[in-house]
């Protein structure tokens, strides 16, 4: 038996019902999945004022108990008793946007007809205020008959209320759900109408400020400046305000490497922890202020409300490869990380439109290509000024953003024409009200991006080099042999097999070496050569200026672009192909996501390595 | 008072004209549509009024329903008759 008692938080999008649930939990909650399914559980321990522990959970915001999307079947399986991969929670805390209560009582009051017992927090209640809408929190409770608690959950207020109140509704036993309720959504919010009326004491006409901001930011010219321009800042804020951070944490790894040097006596141990370990893991946490900076903004655009502006104006465009505005929120997502840009499709209606979406995704320029990325431009790229305040490295690091996005344009159309064919979908979104973004809210988002990532780091990264470290170190060759470490051992070998393969597009053996590893995580391709450098040179110094010196020496220009233009396409990600498993029950989307991809690669690097070298690069 | 004119599409609307919504032509969508549209409190007797276009041409626009914006494809607009409200 569960000790806790289960409350959930639910409610129309936009209620403020996550607030509410990090006002209430605090620190003490986690992340997690529902069983068999990606959306994510948010889940936290509250404290009554008797000393009660309950357990207090986040579901999807939802408009109605007929779900229309996989995370608003969640929310209906939750409060209904369906699905059996939750218990029946012993009481709903019901969020409503008191400034919006037309629409969201309707909600409500399917809620309240299931049975279980409702307390509704009429959230947002100065928000209201400021509008000019005076409502009566008392005719409310009357008409709905469950007690009603005003909040203001990013200010913490109403809390101890909403507690207090909560108390006496939990003890009894769950009250077995109502299976069907009324159905008639017309009838339902006719009546959800009325009741607003009664509870409204006066009102004004409503943010007068906020449709100045959307005049702008959905003015048909400026709106779409306004948003290049946002982009633009967001990707330039990317690298240099990353600058810093990244060289300490460079700084940092050094540092360790160098005493662990200095400290442990030669041998196996001390070359497996500095050149594999180290040094690995070393290369990728490098990257982590760069993903924390672009999911800063990701989220500050999420939180102000803009995003769905943003899809707004990116309607039009999406709309020509058949997709909608909708998709543009998972694929901007999908810069950071294809893995949350994937998850976060789930809020696409339509099937076709979602699984085009999830086939495209890892096109975008996600943050484990910016190591790749950034060690062959600084390498091989020269830094010259092109124009003025543009350098070439620059330029080219633009071009391959540019060449992700484009090859995703050209890959939805013909997607949708071909194997994800269908009715065009359509665009129908509620645009949240502008409100200033919570830091404390931020905070925890950038937190649970951060320890993802550490986590990732700390395990299939850290595995996936000492592996590859292995497999470059035996078997030895024979002392005073000619041949060099590297081609003797077994990855050598391996390496060797697939040069053969990759040899036609201009690719080496140490590209073939570390394309395998690569697999496992784009960003382990720079610590993958890095290693086969290390071992092939025991004398050098390690580090990433080492690396760029040696790749100078052994690739080519056209190698170089060649390479560059693989990473573009190449679906080399194991937990990308494992969340598009999971997204689309099977293999067979997967399957065919790495082999379109890695055809597009194989194509595209080819052509790039010919074009270069046919001109002479 | 105000005066009921003749019906009206609300893809035609100017902006900023407000409008009742007259009639909603339920058969010209497909089933999630027609169902997000009224869950988004489209109703006939409701007040509507088109707030943005997101560009010439094609493009969504958006449009004030009770105290909410919601934004919509243009397709779907041209099935919601409205009847604009003069003052």
């Amino acid at each position: 038996m569960h000790a806790a008692p289960l409350v959930a938080l639910v409610g129309n999008p936009n209620a403020g019902k996550s607030a509410l649930f990090n006002a209430l939990t605090g620190a003490r909650q986690k992340v997690g999945n529902y069983p068999g399914v990606t959306v994510e559980r948010h889940s936290g321990r509250m404290v009554l004022d008797d000393g009660r522990p309950i357990e207090l959970v986040d579901l999807p915001g939802a408009y109605s108990l007929d779900p229309s999307s996989p995370d608003e079947r969640v929310t209906r399986d939750v409060v209904t008793g369906r699905g059996g991969f939750e218990r029946l929670p012993d009481a709903l805390v019901v969020v409503v946007d008191a400034a919006n209560l037309d629409n969201h009582l309707r909600f409500t009051l399917q809620l309240i007809a299931l049975g279980v017992p409702v307390i509704v927090a009429l959230n947002m209640i100065d928000l209201a205020e400021r509008d000019g809408l005076v409502l009566d929190p008392a005719v409310l409770e009357r008409e709905l008959g469950v007690p009603v608690v005003s909040t203001v959950a990013v200010r913490r207020r109403g809390l101890d209320e909403l507690r207090a109140k909560l108390s006496p509704l939990l003890g009894g036993h769950p009250v077995p759900a109502v299976d069907r309720v009324e159905e008639n959504i017309v009838v339902l919010q006719r009546r959800a109408r009325t009741i607003a009326a009664a509870a409204t004491v006066s009102e004004t006409p409503a943010r007068r400020w906020a449709h100045w901001l959307d005049a702008v930011a959905l003015h048909p010219v400026v709106g779409p400046l306004l948003l290049v321009a946002i982009l633009f800042v967001m990707f330039q804020a990317v690298f240099s305000w990353a600058a810093t951070p990244a060289d300490m944490i460079d700084v940092a790894f050094g540092g360790l490497e160098g005493w662990v040097r200095e400290t442990a006596p030669d041998g196996f141990w001390r070359s497996l922890v500095t050149d594999g370990l180290i040094a690995g893991v070393g290369a990728v946490i490098v990257f982590l202020p760069q993903i924390l900076i672009l999911f800063l903004f990701i989220l500050v655009l999420e939180a102000s409300g803009y995003m769905v502006r943003a899809a707004f104006l990116m309607d039009r465009l999406m709309a020509t490869v058949g997709l909608s505005g909708r998709a543009f929120i998972p694929l901007l997502s999908s810069f950071a990380c294809a893995v949350p840009g994937i998850m976060a499709t789930r809020t696409i209606e339509d099937e076709k439109d979602r699984l085009t979406t999830i086939l495209i995704a890892p096109l975008m320029t996600c943050s484990a290509r910016w190591p790749v990325y950034t060690l062959i431009i600084g390498a091989m790229i020269p830094n010259i000024q092109v124009l003025p305040f543009v350098r070439l490295q620059g330029l080219v690091m633009f071009g391959l953003l540019v060449m992700g996005v484009a090859g995703a344009y050209v890959a939805a159309l013909l997607l949708r024409r071909t194997v994800t064919k269908g009715a065009s979908s359509g665009f129908m979104m509620e645009m949240p009200k502008y409100q200033w973004p919570r830091w404390q809210d931020i905070g925890i988002g950038l937190w649970t991006r951060a320890m993802i990532f550490l986590k990732r780091a700390g395990t299939i990264i850290a595995a996936t080099t000492v592996v590859l470290w292995l497999l470059l170190s035996f078997p030895k060759p024979p002392p005073g042999s000619n041949i060099s470490p590297v081609d003797y051992s077994i990855a050598g070998r391996i390496g060797n097999g697939i040069e053969t393969v990759v040899a036609p597009i201009g690719f080496n053996r140490d590209i073939a070496l570390a394309l395998l590893p690569a697999m496992a995580a784009r960003e382990v391709a720079v610590s993958a050569i890095g290693t086969v450098y290390a071992i092939d040179d025991a004398e050098g110094e390690s580090g990433t200026r080492a690396i760029s010196d040696r790749l100078r020496g052994r690739w080519s220009l056209p190698t170089a672009l060649a390479f560059l233009m693989w990473f573009v396409f190449a679906p080399q990600c194991i937990s990308t192909i494992a969340v598009t498993r999971r997204e689309t029950n099977g293999w067979k989307w997967p399957a065919f996501m790495v082999g379109y991809l890695f055809v597009a690669a194989y194509v595209m690097a080819g052509a790039t390595y010919w074009l270069a070298v046919a001109v002479g690069l | 008072m105000w005066r009921v004119m003749v019906p009206d599409r609300l893809d035609t609307l100017p902006r900023h004209r407000r409008a009742l919504i007259a009639a909603i032509d339920w058969t010209r969508l497909a089933d999630p549509e027609a169902r997000r549209l009224r869950e988004l409190g489209f109703d006939e007797g409701v007040g509507v009024e088109v707030l943005h276009r997101a560009s010439i041409g094609g493009g969504p626009i958006a449009c004030r329903i009770g105290r909410m914006t919601v934004a919509l494809r243009r397709a779907v607009a041209a099935s919601i008759h409205v009847a604009p409200l003069a003052g």
